[in-house]
Parts: C-alpha cells; structure tokens; sequence
C-alpha cells in the first residue's frame, strides 16, 4: 500500500511539471507579455509606467535564456523559471487587474465557495444514489420509466435556464428566497444559499441518476446477487448489503475525484447568485484580463484534479479488498 | 409410498420473446425422496437450470411460471406461499450452490461473513455462536484451517474452496434438499471429484436430499440414485441409475451415452448426436427429438409422445417405447 502510494504520488508530481510547463507556453509564449502588461496599463501610457508595470508584475524578463546574466543566472533569472518557482511554492504574486495579493483574494473566496459547494454536493449525491437505488430495483416497471423521463427532461434543460427561472419562480413570484446576495453570518447563509444549491441539484440530478443506475443494474445481475437470495435475503437487503456496497467502487471513481473541485466553486452559479467565491473570481478574472489570477485558478485546478485521482486512488483500495491486499 | 420431500408437477416456464410467450420448460414433474440424489441430465439450454430455479422461485425477470404448475415440498406448495415465507425456505430447508464458483460469492466480504449471513438470516442467535457454527462448517466441507479462512476474502482462494464455502453456506441451516447447479463443470478434474465425495458424503452424513443438475454423465454415475433426462424443454426419460446407464430407453438417452469417451473404444470415432439443440421455445413439432432421432418414423413429427412406464421405476416419453410396450 505504502508503495502503491508512493508511486501515485511520483506520477502526480510528473504531471505538476508538465501542467506547469504547458500553463507557461500558454500564458507567457502564446500570451505575449508585452500584451498584457498594454492591456493593464492602456495604450497610450508612458514607456517609463509601462516598463515599471512590467517590472512589478515580473513580466520583465527574457522567457527562456537570459542573455544579459551570468552562469546558473542566465536560466534562473528568466520567466520560465520564475513561473515553475513562484508556483511550485504557492508563491502567486498580485492581480494583474488591481494589484491585490491573490493569495489573500483565494483564502477570502474558499470559504463562500465551499459554504455553496459542500452542500450541493452531499444532497445532490444523496439524492441521485437513492433515486437510482430505487428506479434499479422497480428496473422495468412504469416507475423507472417514469424516471427515466424525468432524469432524461433535467439533462435536455440548459443549467442557465434553472438558474433564470429559478430566480425568477422562487425569488421574484414566490419570494421564498433572496434572487441573489451573500452574506457569511451563520444565521442567514442558509437563505442565500437555497436557491444556488436547489438549481445545482436539480441540474445535476438526471445524469448522475442515470449513471448510478447503470451501475446498480450491473451489479444486480451478477452471480453472487443470485447467491445472496438463495440464502434466503430479502430484497432490501441485498440491495443494501450487497449490491449498495459493491457498487460502491465505481461510484467512488465518479465522486471522490470532485471532492477537490469544491473548493474552487462553481462558475455560473456564484456569478449569477452573487456568491463571492472562487468560482466567481475566475469568471471575474477572464471578463478582466486578469492573467495571473487566472494563471493561477488554472494551477490550482490542475493540481486539484491530481489530488482527487491521487485520492480516488486511495479509496478504491480501502473499499476493494482486491486492490488492498492484491 | 409416502409422499415425497419435493414433487414437481407440470411445471412450465415461459419467457416473453418475438411473437408472444417461449415456453423453455413444458409440463416438467419430477420427485425427490427424502435423502435420495436425483441427477437432471441435458445439453445446455434445455431448461435443467431454469427448473431448479423455480424451484426456488428466483427465475429472473422477465420470466414467470406459468399457472397450473405445482411445486411441493415438504407438504405445501411453493409457488403459492407468501413471499417471507418463500424467503424463509431459501437457505434454510433448500440449499442451493451453482455453477460459478468464481462470481458466485460477494468479492467484498469475508467468506465467514457470508457464509454467517445464511445462518443469521434464519437463526436468531448470537454472533459468536453463529461464528462458531461457521468454524464447524468449514471443517465439514473440507475447509483446512478455518480460522484463518473466516477473514479470507474470496479473491484470496482457490476455486475448489470457494465452491467449498458456497456449499458451506448452502448445508449452513442444515437443509431437507440441496439443490446443485452444476457445481463441478467449472472446476478442474482432480477437485471435481473431490467436490463429488463431498456432496456424496454430507448427503450420506446429514441425510439430505439432492437435485443434481449436470450435463456430465460421468458425475451422474458417481453420484445419483436417480436420472431425469431433459430435451427440449421436457423430461424424456427417468428411471434409477443402474436402469438408465444400463438399459436406457429413449434414443436421446441411449446417444448421450453413446457420445461419452470410454477407454475401450480408443482410436475409433467418437459418436456423437447429430444435429444441434434446438433454440429454447423454438421446439419442433410431435417429438422434440424427431429431427435428431436416427429412429424416426411416421408419428414423431405430427403427435407427441406420452409418458410410457416401462418398469416401476422407469419411464420414458417415446414412440418407439409406446410400441413395445402395447404393441
């Protein structure tokens, strides 16, 4: 096991660096510095502001070789080696759109993403594993069919439209819910958040309702199913204790490999909802041209799907004793 | 005679498929007395299978017994019992073990959980007990080192014990009848017959009854008291062992036999039945067996043979008997 996870952990290192190497290519070669430090400052700015902007914001520097310096300097003191430097030790520098550190913009935005995410999370998994637990065992009668309907008119709909027409419905007619707004103190969070994980659930709701249900359904048809009722267990039963927990290690591939993701938010619900998170700070930095926030969020989304293979990894093994002690 | 542990009578399954229902058993009867084996004989898909599984009453979806059918065992009739009470016979009075020994247990469960859930299901007893009931089970079957055993998952044992354990977990209550879903084709040679002494021994030890389901006439000889022969969807013959081996009857019976390799006829040709099976639910007219049958005359295509007793103990669905015996 120590092994196994030594050498998972290697790869993922591998695949940091190369992340890294492509985000450069990306956001220094194809990205011309130049461009960037004219769109911050404005075409007509003076050399001296322009070239001052550049220097702050370490834009300043040949991308590959420096000519100018001298030995181990002329590969250390370049862009390359300053971008694998600064992010290898979380190191992020400030916004190329208002100067504000982002390390500090990060640790203000993950807790509004996570108070969204961790939420619509756990009930949109709940949700769609009992759903498909109960349409695999009524497989082939009119209630899965039924759902199948259902799961299938959530996907058809685009997630722009819940957001709109749940703002519209719940918060403009009903009045249920704010239509949009934040505010962190614990006695009022919840009536912000309802409606953004209400829409986030029910978006997601069909396709990973069909996808557990896939899986459920291959697990009911394996011998050892046949075996469990030949021994006299009932039907609740070998749903729960035998199919639930087998199925388990698939489903375990889907989830445990998002779990990383919600700390960086959720894109379209947070702008539409007002939710100062992550997720809206990356839609913020694209509409601004915020390249090293930008740069940044990439990075760290880089790194967090590595984690959740890493992790998903780990799971398998305690849930299939065939990985733990194969 | 008294009545029997388990009697089936015309019992049929039929599944839905192009063109309305396939009927994939027809009219099967069959008994087993208390501690006897039974061997149902047949090629694949001639619904051998699909009979233990109603006996059971776990056909899989969307099949279903058709009504006029009657299952008794012990005294009442299975297929009208409710369904706890069904569940209360699977795994407690009927026993049953299959052909995969590989996929037939749970991968992510200790074999001495499983083995324990069979006894939990039906015993309200405490844990420990039911753990040392296990242990017990693990030697009968010829499980060496139990103990160790017990925390095995089933990744971690060879198919031989594994199909140990599943019979483990099928003797677990201590059935009146063990139903054996060709327990030994997917084994090598050496454990079959290991995996036979066995199911010969607890029979012999607990006193229960045994429904053999095998196409191997091998296994048949070692084991059965009694054969059933299957066609098509029906019992063609039945009879004792020595009757059938020695003097059967039906010319599908006679040509399996014919077809098994015997050490006295190396080097000649191995005979075989010629033809194919024909598809579940697409049987031929009169006979099943007219179009494979080198003895076929005028009446097999059109009418279907009736049962024709030919001793006390022996029977067989075929023309040519119906002649022999009221010429």
């Amino acid at each position: 096991m120590a092994a196994y996870l030594t050498r998972r952990i290697g790869y993922g290192l591998v695949t940091v660096f190369g992340v890294l190497f492509l985000l450069f290519v990306l956001f220094f070669a194809v990205t011309d510095p130049d461009d960037i430090a004219r769109k911050a400052v404005g075409e007509r700015a003076r050399p001296e502001v322009y070239a001052q902007w550049k220097k702050n914001h370490g834009y300043d520097k040949p991308l590959f070789i420096n000519m100018q310096a001298s030995d181990a300097k002329r590969y250390t003191d370049t862009l390359l080696f300053e971008h694998y430097r600064r992010m290898l030790t979380f190191d992020f520098g400030r916004s190329d759109a208002d100067d504000s550190p982002i390390s500090s913009r990060l640790r203000e935005g993950a807790g509004p993403s996570l108070s969204l995410t961790v939420p619509l999370f756990v009930f949109g998994l709940a949700l769609s594993v009992a759903v498909a637990l109960f349409v695999a065992f009524f497989r082939e009668t009119y209630v899965d069919r039924l759902m199948l309907v259902v799961c299938m008119l959530t996907m058809s709909v685009a997630s722009l439209l819940y957001i709109i027409a749940g703002q519209y419905l719940v918060g403009q007619l009903l009045k249920w819910f704010p239509i949009s707004g934040f505010d962190p103190d614990p006695a009022v969070i919840a009536r912000f958040l309802a409606l953004p994980v209400l829409v986030g659930v029910v978006s997601g709701f069909g396709a990973d309702t069909r996808f557990y249900r896939t899986i459920f359904l291959e697990e009911i048809s394996r011998d050892y199913v046949r075996t469990a009722r030949a021994k006299g267990c009932g039907d609740a039963r070998v749903m729960v204790r035998h199919v639930l927990r087998n199925a388990l290690i698939p489903i375990l591939t889907n989830v445990v490999v998002q779990i990383p993701f919600l700390f960086t938010g959720v894109l379209l619900l947070e702008s539409f909802f007002g939710i100062p998170g992550l997720g809206a700070l990356t839609v913020e930095a694209i509409q601004g041209n915020d390249f090293s926030t930008l740069r940044t969020m990439v990075y760290l989304g880089a790194l967090l799907f590595i984690l959740g293979q890493i992790l998903t990894d780990i799971s398998y093994a305690l849930a299939d004793p065939r990985v733990r002690l194969g | 005679m008294s009545s029997p542990l388990l009697a089936v009578e015309g019992l049929s399954i039929s599944f839905p498929g192009e063109g309305g229902h396939m009927r994939v058993v027809d009219r099967v009867s069959l008994s087993v007395a208390a501690g006897e084996t039974l061997a149902l004989v047949g090629e694949s898909g001639c619904g051998k299978s699909m009979t233990a599984l109603a006996i059971m009453r776990l056909i899989p979806k969307p099949g279903r017994i058709e009504p006029g059918g009657r299952i008794q065992f012990e005294g009442r009739d299975l297929l009208s019992l409710s369904v706890p009470d069904m569940r209360a016979i699977r795994g407690a009075r009927i026993g049953m073990i299959f052909q995969e020994p590989m996929t037939s247990l749970n991968p992510v469960t200790t074999v001495g959980d499983q083995v324990m859930e069979a006894i939990e299901l039906h015993a309200d007893i405490p844990r420990e007990e039911a753990r040392g009931r296990v242990m017990e089970l693990f030697g009968l079957v010829g499980i060496p080192d139990p103990k160790s055993r017990f925390v095995a998952y089933p990744h971690q044992l060879s198919g031989g014990l594994k199909q140990r354990v599943l019979i483990a977990m099928a003797m677990a209550m201590r059935p009146r009848l063990l139903i054996a879903d060709e327990p030994t084709t997917a084994l090598d040679a050496t454990i079959r017959a290991q995996i036979l002494e066995l199911l010969r021994d607890l029979s012999a030890k607990t006193g229960t009854a045994v429904l053999l389901i095998t196409h191997d006439f091998g296994v048949v000889n070692e084991v059965a008291d009694r054969v059933a022969v299957m066609y098509a969807g029906q019992i063609v013959e039945q009879g004792t062992r020595v009757e059938l081996l020695s003097r059967p009857r039906h010319p599908y019976t006679q040509g399996l036999l014919r077809s098994i390799p015997k050490a006295e006829a190396r080097g000649h040709r191995l005979e075989e039945i010629k033809g194919t099976v024909p598809r579940p639910g697409h049987w031929p007219s009169g006979c099943r067996f007219h179009t494979r049958c080198p003895f076929a005359f005028a009446p097999c295509p059109i009418e279907e043979p009736v049962r024709t007793p030919v001793s006390p103990t022996h029977a067989a669905c075929c023309h040519l008997v119906e002649r022999e015996v009221q010429p």
